[in-house]
């Protein structure tokens, strides 16, 4: 392999310089589009957990197939069929909320099953420990039972929040200006494909410190089996 | 609701798509039967080596594990697919998608028998050892058939993320299940396909879903 062709092809100086703006902008979709995604995606599925803890029998039926199918869906499927098919019903989407739903549905999903696991690992005894000092369902859920559940799940929930974060990336698929929409267009443009070389240095900047996270959360909260 | 029937649940055009989905749905299959040995196989490998407890490999292998944890895989299978033709290195769309996956999926694979290794008491190992049998030996024998046994939950969830991921295939054009889908319905301008296209994967993932629903909450009830 020739080095010369190698540094012309993907560290092109002059290509980079030209292509930089348009990355650094779909680095700030990236980030955009991905905190958007942990936020509604962990917020629903704590909310459908706390919901389920509730035993209401139809409610659950509901909750576990919605969790089900987006567990089972690949999200690039999601985001083809709220992009592609939902104008056919009048609901016609932008590129960034179909990639924001479809990652938030699935994440809400995952995020449900993990929270839920954790809710009823916790012994029944805290449950009545806490209803009979007076608290009220709600209250020993919010202030005992969830806040324990948490720290159970946390390391799985981490590495799945960062799987399902990547996904971002789906969203060049329908035409969103992020991280790699943009660098593939200008490498295309451009005759080049350092872009995408930014493209990926620019990945790893936003997600090398997750997966870090990650890390030292599965130390931090190891339990020894 | 005539529009959702129309546009979603369009008998007529099931009828005349379903043969080329269902095509579709094969090739999928196929893909996956490659790519999950190849990534499990990688993921061993890694999981083995680290085992091995020599620090400069070790840093190697952590760094090699964390770097492709942060890439997101299509970002790797379009970089393998349109960046190396510039360097005249031409590959096969299935290739290209063979190499993604491998560098992607071993990482991921490499952490879970690495953890599941991990597992196996040090008592194991020596027990093992004593009796005169080899470290490699012992490795195959003794260590990976509980290792494996104490990540199965694990293992199970992520071979289904690797069926899920081949979806990214259709953006090379490799005729799988989704590029199947939106094929037709450009042909049909009609998004039955996709939806279709949908269940088939509920269909093909579902139970799979179900069982390591089981699990998990039996690890985790565990703890």
């Amino acid at each position: 392999m020739d080095l010369d062709r190698l540094v012309f092809s993907f560290f092109n100086a002059r290509v980079a310089a030209e292509a930089w703006p348009d990355i650094v902008k779909g680095f700030f979709v990236t980030l955009e589009v991905g905190l958007a995604v942990i936020a509604t995606g962990l917020a629903l599925g704590m909310a459908l957990a706390m919901l389920r803890s509730f035993q209401v029998k139809l409610v659950n039926f509901v909750i576990i197939v919605f969790a089900d199918v987006m567990r089972a869906l690949p999200a690039l499927a999601v985001i083809v069929i709220l992009f592609f098919a939902f104008p056919y019903l009048g609901l016609p989407m932008s590129a960034f909320t179909a990639t924001w739903l479809a990652l938030s549905l699935v994440l809400a999903a995952f995020a449900e099953e993990l929270f839920w696991a954790g809710i009823i690992a916790i012994p029944r005894g805290q449950w009545e420990a806490a209803r009979s000092t007076g608290m009220t369902a709600w209250q020993t859920l919010a202030a005992v039972i969830v806040p324990q559940a948490v720290r159970l799940v946390v390391p799985p929930l981490t590495n799945r929040t960062i799987a399902i974060t990547k996904g971002t990336a789906l969203g060049s698929v329908v035409a969103l200006s992020e991280i790699l929409g943009a660098s593939s267009s200008a490498a295309s443009n451009l005759g080049n494909p350092t872009p995408l070389t930014l493209g990926a240095i620019a990945y790893l900047v936003l997600f090398i410190p997750f997966v870090w996270f990650g890390r030292w959360v599965e130390t931090r909260f190891a339990w020894k089996r | 609701m005539e529009a959702l029937v129309h546009n979603f649940f369009n008998l007529a055009i099931i009828a005349k798509v379903w043969p080329y989905l269902l095509q579709g749905l094969w090739v999928t299959i196929k893909l996956s039967l490659v790519v999950i040995p190849i990534g499990m196989l990688g993921g061993l490998v890694i999981a083995v080596l680290s085992s091995l407890r020599r620090r400069w490999l070790n840093v190697f292998l952590i760094a090699y594990v964390d770097f492709f944890r942060a890439f997101p895989p299509l970002v790797l299978l379009l970089f393998i697919y349109y960046g190396l033709p510039f360097l005249k290195i031409e590959l096969p769309a299935i290739t290209a998608v063979a190499i993604g996956f491998l560098l992607n999926n071993s990482s991921y694979y490499g952490e879970i028998f690495r953890a599941g290794i991990e597992s196996v008491p040090r008592g194991q190992w020596e027990a093992a050892r004593s009796t005169g049998v080899t470290w490699f030996q012992t490795m195959r024998l003794v260590v990976l058939p509980q290792a494996v046994r104490n990540v199965l939950p694990d293992l199970i969830s992520n071979t289904m993320e690797v069926v899920k991921l081949t979806t990214l295939a259709s953006v090379v054009a490799i005729p799988e299940l989704l590029n199947a889908a939106r094929n037709a319905q450009a042909l049909t301008y009609n998004p039955t396909p996709i939806v279709l296209a949908a269940l088939m994967y509920l269909a093909l993932l579902w139970p799979i879903v179900r069982l390591i629903s089981r699990l998990e909450h039996r690890t985790i009830a565990m703890r």
